[in-house]
């Protein structure tokens, strides 16, 4: 049970987490065009968080809303990579945010969340098999949308592919955490509730490589790292406490009421 | 058939009368119909303004995206902000077709945004500083909206027409959005009801000058009529005004709060609503670009644009090959 109820906060997390990342983007994206599809996948993300949030309300955990607003950051397991700020500034106030580590984190990501949807779609647990369908088929038009900025950028001006190659660096050097299941991995590959996380690692490097290589762009070197800590194990940045306090600011003033 | 294929040889004069029959006989204008020039440039300016203030209208909303106070209101609100950033993209491609004749593009657009040449409205240089806000923007800023968009349903110019059309049926779920917020406070604690109250009162004048003057004197500007002559709108301001109050005054009073007017009231002789009117200078200071926030959303804008530039020149770069 705990095993299954952390595999699921992991789900809820990262996908929470990154769509509020992506929230902060609304209003500022590189054009009109791109403004509203964005939106268009946040919603969904944090859609998909909300399923996830409301799996774990029926194994008795917290309310869904609570869950989301009022834990503290330790008790969150989402990757480090995505709690990440998109750049300096906020997004209230001279935002300085980099698109290029907007598409590499969440191009990455999505190659990833659509090959975890694929094992989770044959998970022992019922309830996380269904909900794993009807998100992958929204995943399928985030992953394309991601591809399509991923391949041009990478193929487009010298300043694109370069400010594209420091992103790639800087994600790879944490993306191990996206990849990790965390210490109650063992008992998660057990009883069936996903495959081995060895196993989706080397489908999503395979994925990567195979892109790079269609790109002419160099396969990073050595394994994805780790660099911020592991969110899994509740290990998280300053990042995610700024997170947090801004997308609970309205909430915390009264957690009892109707909002 | 046989008037089309000698309409080129027509002198501007039988030009413009024609067109002006086919407007009076209620006939829609396309793109690429011949048109008077001042009827071109009365759409440009009307459209290019109400597709940015779409866009720019989004950033006070946008303040609240990552605040709202619960799963489902984070959701609703992001895709509330979301449709107005895409009214902002139907209505400049309608913009951009009109200029295109003018060898203008959307860059034309965004630069006189910046340059301060192009104005957006007066409601989105306010600021929007408690939850409250939120609800009352999409709540009667948004009913406002509809009221004004309506009028224009018919208008004479075809896509113009169209893309409102589109626009009012997501509006009025805007409206609904945001009096589902505006119910919940309300119905809520002293302090949720105090929000409300205190948002009202710091947009109830955004409000009176949303529908803009009463009559060309207070501006020196007669856009209003000129619109009117073409049938581009059907209304004048104060009847909008006058209908948002019919409206929107006796559902606000219903749900406990205060319009920060003393002197509000309907009179039953003339069938109007009595009012304080706004400063109609004060308006003028605001839309100019002098108002609460102004600077600081131009600003925001603005850095947008400028930390994209290279993702403009690579995706540019891309379509040249
Ligand atoms: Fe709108
Ligand atoms: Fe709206």
């Amino acid at each position: 049970m705990k095993a299954l109820k952390e595999l699921i906060y992991q789900l809820a997390d990262d996908d929470f987490i990154l769509a509020y990342r992506g929230s902060e983007w609304l209003g500022l994206a590189p054009h009109i065009e791109e403004d509203v599809a964005f939106s268009s996948i946040n919603q969904d993300m944090m859609g998909h968080a909300t399923m996830y949030f409301q799996l774990l309300e029926a194994l008795g955990e917290q309310e869904a809303d609570q869950n989301a607003h009022l834990r503290a950051p330790e008790a969150f397991r989402n990757a480090v990579l995505l709690e990440e700020v998109n750049g300096t500034g906020s997004y209230l106030h001279q935002p300085n945010y980099d698109w290029a580590f907007t598409v590499v984190r969440n191009y990455f990501y999505s190659v990833h969340k659509k090959i975890r949807l694929d094992s989770l779609r044959l998970s022992s647990y019922e309830p996380l098999r269904n909900v794993a369908k009807k998100i992958l088929m929204e995943q399928q038009y985030h992953l394309m949308h991601w591809e399509v900025w991923f391949r041009q950028l990478l193929t487009s001006t010298d300043e694109a592919k370069r400010r594209m190659t420091e992103a790639m660096v800087k994600v790879w050097a944490s993306f191990g955490g996206v990849l990790t299941l965390g210490p109650y991995y063992g008992e998660m590959v057990k009883a069936n509730f996903i495959d081995d996380e060895n196993v989706l690692k080397t489908r999503w490097m395979s994925a990567i490589k195979k892109v790079l290589n269609e790109t002419n762009t160099n396969m990073l070197p050595g394994e994805p790292g780790m660099t911020s800590g592991n969110g899994r194990k509740g290990e998280h940045t300053t990042d995610l406490q700024q997170a947090i306090a801004t997308l609970a600011e309205v909430y915390v003033t009264n957690p009892a009421v109707s909002w | 058939m046989q008037t089309y294929l000698s309409f080129d040889d027509l002198t501007n004069e039988e030009k413009y009368e024609h067109f002006m029959e086919r407007i009076a006989a209620g006939e829609k204008i396309e793109a690429d119909d011949w048109m008077p020039d001042d009827y071109r440039q009365s759409l440009i300016r009307l459209i290019s303004m109400h597709g940015i203030s779409e866009i720019m209208g989004a950033l006070p909303e946008k303040e609240w995206v990552p605040k709202a106070p619960s799963l489902h209101r984070k959701l609703a609100i992001m895709a509330k902000v979301q449709d107005e950033m895409g009214h902002g993209q139907l209505l400049l491609r309608v913009a951009e077709d009109l200029m295109a004749p003018l060898g203008k593009t959307r860059e034309h657009i965004m630069q006189d945004l910046f340059s301060g040449k192009l104005k957006f409205h007066n409601v989105f240089h306010m600021e929007a500083p408690t939850w409250g806000d939120a609800g009352m923007i999409a709540w009667l800023v948004d009913g406002a909206a509809i009221i004004s968009q309506s009028m224009m349903l018919d208008s004479s110019y075809g896509p113009y027409a169209r893309a409102l059309k589109r626009i009012c049926a997501e509006e009025v779920f805007h409206a609904q959005h945001g009096e589902s917020i505006v119910l919940a406070l309300a119905e809520g604690t002293a302090e949720q009801r105090a929000l409300l109250q205190d948002s009202l009162n710091r947009w109830w004048t955004s409000l009176i000058m949303f529908f803009g003057p009463k009559s060309a004197k207070e501006t020196g500007n007669s856009n209003a009529d000129k619109n009117i002559m073409y049938k581009i709108r059907t209304k004048t301001n104060e009847e909008l005004r006058q209908e948002f109050f019919t409206k929107y005054i006796p559902r606000i009073w219903a749900i406990g709060l205060t319009i920060p007017d003393e002197t509000i009231h309907f009179d039953e002789s003339t069938q109007l609503w009595v009012y304080k009117d706004a400063d109609w200078n004060e308006f003028k200071q605001i839309v100019s670009g002098h108002g609460p926030r102004s600077q600081e959303r131009l600003a925001l804008r603005q850095s947008s644009y400028d930390m994209n530039g290279w993702v403009r020149e690579a995706l540019a770069a891309k379509k040249a090959i």
